[in-house]
């Protein structure tokens, strides 16, 4: 299957009072038409970066220093700003992180959903104001006609996250990127933002990207998952291969974290030593070396390259090991 | 939002009670004996009595301040003293028109000048644009408005005669443009500063991502989401310097001879004619005072969040 969009090398670098920082460290990856991508890591691991990247929204102080990104084979990074206009929004749609303020508070909401309809579709006046009131309806929000009058204020941040999400889908998008759409929000409201973006996107055949600090979310909503730590994707592989099976030791580090919901409860919930390293203070070798409870020599020398779903030196050796192992029995059993 | 009005209304005649307190005071404790001015240097003892009994001066002090709130209520703000008892309110209502011209013309070159300046510079920080509006910014905020005034006289009307030299006549604007673009001149920088300030902040914020990722043109992001976000704090400068100009500008309108109520003014403090004076200053004070009224309405009105909370 042709990809939708296809990552290659990106490298994003940050320019900062105390020297470059380089945030996103070559990241590849590729989504299909209509497949879930999760990006999981930490705060600073790049992956918000990324997004941003894709989108062409990174400030001035950032720069896309190196990599490719392709949309259905268009070089994203090369588009005309009118070519950029028309993708975003039309093509592929953002949410973003904090509802409450990626409304803008001085425009009433009628106008910020019928406005992307307008600018892309041309949607005359009435059309699209009737429109934005299907659209309403459609992410749940009582009394859509009265309310398109009404200003963000009144909106809780559930609702107002809906009202982005109606908005993102509004263009029928091929791709939409969700930047922690429900961390802002509580528990129970996460549930059902998640949900009505199951159902937007599957009815649209939507392409998503879920990022978020958070496996458990990531992981009833999407396909396939890419981890990142430190600028760097760490272990790849599908839902089932990542919780099932977690090779890199941050990867385990982060199911670990999670507290079960079956058995006792430990006294402390576990957590990973130590913080990530600091923009500019990166060792050689493997960045999460310092944390990792498996660490050897050679994982504070060099980065270990990303082969066969994971960047570890010790995972990428049991594997080898393994897979001899299995060869062997093979040829035993072949014999 | 009722409530908050009457709320407001109260608390503004509060103030303007104190401000006239402070300004009765400030008036009686001024150096000088007004009955000996008006009098003449050589009047006898008798005659200045008599005329300091007249003006009501020889009344304890109270009474004397309770009779001017008196007279305040009914609109009188007692005669001059030095331009042979023509009544002040009279005065400063007739040089009023011209001052308020003069802030009009003041406030929309200050918006003129400076908010384009603080906008583009916001949208290309650190570009040539911006380094050349800080330097307007700069060089209009130290350079004295005098000063200023002097050398547009000199140069485009005095040496090229392109403007009048001083006063008004016809048409008005020929006269005003002068003094109105100095006038606006220094506040233009801070106008600059203001909204660069302002539009840097909004630029950043989250919805105006939201509205690139929405694929908006740049024109619609700027004056649908961008503007009136951050120029909404400027509705206090408006307001506040368009009251603060109403009370008399009084350098601009010495240096281009026009007759406004800062003209007045200066003129009444050269002659110790405290009448005039305390007249001029509650007319300041009562402009900023109630621009300050008009200034939190208009907040409520623009901005939907204001509203609410009321």
């Amino acid at each position: 299957m042709d990809a939708l969009l296809d990552v290659d090398d990106l490298v994003v670098r940050f320019a900062t009072p105390n020297g470059d920082h380089t945030a996103v460290r070559g990241v590849s990856f590729s989504v299909a038409a209509g497949e879930r991508l999760g990006i999981v890591g930490e705060s600073g691991s790049g992956k918000s970066v990324t997004a941003q990247a894709l989108m062409r929204l990174l400030g001035p102080a950032a720069t896309v220093e190196a990599g490719a990104v392709r949309f259905e084979g268009r070089d994203v990074l090369g588009f005309s700003k009118d070519e950029l206009r028309r993708w975003r929004g039309a093509q592929a749609a953002m949410v973003f992180q904090d509802p409450l303020s990626s409304l803008n508070p001085l425009v009433r909401i009628g106008r910020q959903v019928t406005e992307t309809l307008r600018e892309h579709l041309g949607t005359d006046r009435r059309t699209a104001v009737a429109r934005a009131v299907e659209l309403l309806s459609e992410v749940g929000i009582p009394d859509a006609p009265a309310r398109l009058r009404d200003y963000p204020m009144t909106f809780s941040g559930g609702m107002r996250q809906r009202v982005a999400i109606a908005i993102a889908a509004s263009c029928s998008p091929k791709l939409l990127i969700a930047d922690e759409p429900t961390t802002a929000l509580d528990v129970t409201v996460q549930a059902q933002v998640l949900d009505l973006m199951d159902r937007m996107t599957s009815e649209l055949g939507t392409a998503v990207i879920l990022i978020s600090h958070d496996l458990g979310v990531v992981s009833t909503f999407c396909d396939r998952v890419l981890v990142m730590y430190a600028g760097r994707v760490v272990e790849s592989g599908t839902i089932e291969e990542i919780v099932g099976a977690p090779r890199h030791p941050y990867t385990r580090a982060l199911l670990g974290s999670i507290p079960s919901m079956t058995g006792p409860l430990p006294r402390r919930l576990p957590s990973i030593p130590g913080s990530p390293p600091q923009a500019g203070t990166r060792p050689p070798g493997c960045s999460f070396a310092s944390r990792c409870p498996l660490a050897e020599d050679v994982c504070h020398e060099a980065d270990p390259p990303l082969t066969g779903g994971v960047a570890c030196h010790v995972a990428t050796r049991e594997i080898a090991t393994r897979d001899t192992r299995e060869i062997a029995t093979r040829e035993e059993n072949g014999r | 939002m009722t409530g908050w009005v009457l709320r407001r209304i109260g608390q503004t005649a509060l103030v303007l009670l104190g401000v006239v307190t402070l300004a009765f005071f400030m008036a009686y404790a001024v150096p000088g004996d007004p009955a000996r001015l008006i009098a003449g240097p050589n009047a006898d003892a008798a005659t200045v009595a008599s005329i300091r009994h007249q003006l009501g001066l020889d009344a304890p002090l109270w009474s004397q301040y309770t009779a001017f709130l008196g007279r305040l209520l009914r609109g009188d703000l007692g005669t001059s003293y030095a331009l042979h008892g023509a009544p002040v309110a009279g005065q400063i209502l007739q040089a009023l028109p011209t001052t308020a011209l003069i802030a009009l013309g003041g406030v929309l070159w200050q918006l003129v000048l400076g908010v384009p300046a603080g906008i583009v510079a916001a949208y290309r920080p650190k570009s040539a644009a911006d380094r050349l509006a800080t330097l307007g910014a700069l060089i209009g905020l130290s350079a004295p408005p005098f000063w200023i005034g002097l050398l547009l006289l000199y140069y485009l009307a005095y040496r090229s005669s392109v403007f009048p030299l001083n006063g008004l006549g016809d048409p008005l604007w020929w006269y005003l443009a002068l003094p109105t673009f100095t006038l606006g001149l220094a506040g233009a920088a801070w106008y600059a500063r203001m909204t660069r300030t302002q539009m840097l902040e909004v630029l950043r914020s989250p919805y105006i991502q939201m509205a690139r990722a929405k694929g908006l043109r740049e024109r619609t992001i700027l004056t649908r989401h961008a503007l009136r976000n951050g120029l909404t704090p400027l509705i206090t400068m408006i307001g506040m310097d368009f009251g603060y100009f109403l009370g008399g500008v009084l350098i601009i309108e010495s240096v281009f001879g026009l007759p406004g109520v800062g003209k007045l003014t200066y003129d009444a403090i050269d002659q110790l004619d405290i009448p005039i004076v305390t007249g001029a200053v509650l007319f300041a004070a009562f402009f900023v005072v109630v621009m300050n009224f008009l200034v939190d309405l208009t907040y409520a009105v623009v901005d939907p969040r204001v509203r609410n909370r009321r």
